[in-house]
């Protein structure tokens, strides 16, 4: 089970907000200098270091993460999303996202939403809450909505990412056709 | 309505007669590629407790991005990669003397036109030069797709992107597509399948093919595609595959486009990347006389042996400046050996070049770190904040033709002041 991958789809999430801005980078978000890990809490450590250890410490005591336009570009690094979730972030909110980034979200099991109006209008600081199954975004009482994913999308977020998505769907499936 | 190549191929790929852009679809990617990252894959096979693969033949490995190994960490995970390979039978199996996964493959003849290519690498989009559809996944993906042989994929709407020539004096794919991404931003086309078109592409040599197609990922493209043509044809013949072992994907005619964009070659001027953004463009006068510490031709966007010899023509005859060093990372063994052989690797090292193994090197921060405060030019792909040592070091993006000029003076050089 990948840490916070679980939860982070089951009920209403979100709370402390950091908000950064446009074309956030994998480097940025982790630097390739740690990539010799994949454990979520030891990557942690070394998230958005570049950026210097006020943020860090945000960071570690936020719960969302927020950003501006083309969020996660850069490497192909899973990382960049497993080491947010290492960080203890349940989601993460924006105007827009790299492709990549966004695929390794749902397949790390990190809730993430595309929601220019919420990004916009919550403050760095303030609090965002997700209603995942509704499709909206709630900025201090204020109400966003986002489109929500297709089924088969959602079914690897529910699971808590692509691989308990298989161990748990897929790969039984095909022992028991096997028989 | 006519479709894009990415609609075709995708569709192919996944058994369908259509695909329309927005849906999601199961993809059987013809070929899955891993670099250094494939420990991380191993060791998520092994969480997820299966041994069976789905076709071993559609794995490919190649130990870039560290090479050779610097820790007893690394050692241990190449170790890893390589004993794999041995018990799966997997015969795309390449260590590290190799070179960039990206290149090594396409030499070696397992990129062919119509196929759809995965990597554990963003600039997977590379694979376009040689008319497949090649994307960048997480590890994750690509260890499902060892077990299961397919991956969920949204296709994607196009982008037409028309490159006319010939190009400027001076100038290269690297400028073209840097002037590209300065214009259409570094989210421009993300998500969109980037098709070049127009007339500098026709009958354009595959190195050239792979800078274009490699660096669209830097304008956040999903893939990048120069479709096969007879330059196509006769690269794959020369690499022992005839025509016939694939099956070529063209957009229709009258395939429809949500974006395009033009590049007018013919009147390019030399372009830099400057930090921290790759869409951070000027024109090199506008940053000519940037003093540098370091130089850097090396990556799969620009190291390849037409790049190399690039840089050479101009070296030739000429010394690094003092105080400067100029680092020189082939793509691939067979290119080292190609350029040992016209005399090209002996020109640079006359000029005083530190020529080193072929791989990722500086550009995946291996090798070739940077001081606080330091400037190094580099004809790699992205110049972020940290990805070449110090977080207080900066980096500019140019042509191969651009590094060799400023590794002669130390400071940021129009190229064309050394061509006659
Ligand atoms: S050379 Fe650079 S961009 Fe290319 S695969 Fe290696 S690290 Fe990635």
């Amino acid at each position: 089970m990948v840490p916070g991958g679980y939860d982070a789809v089951m009920e209403k999430v979100g709370g402390k907000v950091i908000k950064f801005g446009d074309n956030v980078n994998t480097d940025v978000i982790i630097p390739g200098r740690y990539l010799v890990s994949i454990d979520p809490q030891e990557l942690a450590k070394h998230a958005f270091e570049p950026l210097g250890p006020e943020v860090q410490k945000r960071l570690w005591s936020s719960q969302v993460v927020v950003g501006g336009r083309n969020f996660g570009c850069g490497s192909a690094r899973e990382q960049a999303a497993s080491c947010l979730i290492g960080a203890g972030i349940k989601a993460v909110v924006a105007k827009s996202f790299a492709r990549v980034f966004f695929r390794n979200c749902i397949n790390t099991g990190l809730l993430v939403v595309e929601c220019p109006e919420a990004a916009e209008a919550v403050a760095d600081d303030g609090e965002l809450w997700i209603d995942y199954a509704s499709g909206i975004a709630v900025v201090h009482g204020k109400e966003f909505g986002f489109a929500s994913y297709p089924e088969s999308l959602r079914q690897i977020l529910e699971a808590g990412g692509l691989i308990p998505y298989l161990a748990k769907y897929v790969l039984p499936q095909e022992k028991a056709l096997k028989g | 309505m006519g479709r894009a190549f990415a609609e075709k191929v995708l569709a192919r790929a996944a058994g369908l007669s259509e695909a329309r852009p927005g849906e999601i679809v199961d993809v059987y990617p013809d070929l899955y590629m891993s670099h250094m990252a494939s420990w991380r894959c191993i060791r998520t096979l092994e969480k997820l407790g299966t041994d069976k693969l789905y076709d071993p033949d559609r794995i490919a490995m190649v130990m870039d991005h560290i090479s050779p190994a610097r820790i007893p960490k690394t050692a241990d995970d190449q170790r890893m990669c390589r004993e794999f390979a041995v018990r799966k039978g997997i015969k795309k199996f390449y260590d590290v003397e190799a070179g960039i996964a990206h290149v090594v493959l396409m030499e070696e003849g397992y990129i062919r036109p119509g196929m759809v290519v995965i990597g554990t690498d963003s600039h997977s989009t590379i694979y376009g030069a040689l008319g497949a559809f090649g994307t960048g996944v997480g590890f994750s993906e690509i260890t499902a797709a060892w077990v299961t042989g397919k991956l969920w994929m949204k296709v994607p709407d196009s982008i037409k992107v028309t490159i006319e020539g010939p190009l400027a004096r001076g100038t290269s794919s690297k400028d073209v597509m840097l002037k590209l991404i300065g214009t259409l931003t570094a989210d421009g086309a993300t998500y969109l399948s980037v098709e070049f078109h127009g007339s500098y592409t026709q009958g354009l040599s595959i190195s050239d093919r792979m800078t274009l197609c490699n660096l669209a990922m830097e304008v956040g493209a999903k893939n990048a595609v120069v479709c096969a043509d007879e330059t196509t044809r006769s690269y794959l013949a020369e690499r022992g595959v005839p025509s016939g072992h694939y099956a070529e994907v063209h957009p229709d005619a009258d395939a429809v486009y949500v974006k395009s964009a033009t590049v007018d070659g013919r009147s390019l001027a030399p372009q830099i990347a400057c930090p921290h953004a790759v869409d951070n463009v000027k024109p090199i006068d506008q940053v000519a006389g940037t003093k540098v510490d370091q130089v850097f031709i090396g990556s799969c966007a620009n190291a390849k042996y037409e790049d190399l010899v690039e840089a050479a023509r101009i070296l030739k005859g000429h010394k690094v400046a003092p105080g400067v060093r100029l680092l020189v990372s082939p793509a691939s063994k067979e290119i080292v050996a190609r350029t040992v052989k016209d005399g090209t690797y002996s020109i640079l090292l006359e000029a005083g070049a530190l020529i080193t193994n072929p791989g990722c090197s500086a550009c995946a921060g291996d090798g070739g770190v940077m001081a606080d405060g330091e400037v190094t030019l580099s004809t790699a792909n992205r110049n972020f904040q940290g990805r070449m040592g110090s977080y207080n070091a900066e980096i500019y993006l140019g042509s191969p033709a651009v590094a060799a000029a400023t590794a002669i003076r130390g400071a940021i050089t129009d190229p064309r002041e050394f061509l006659s």
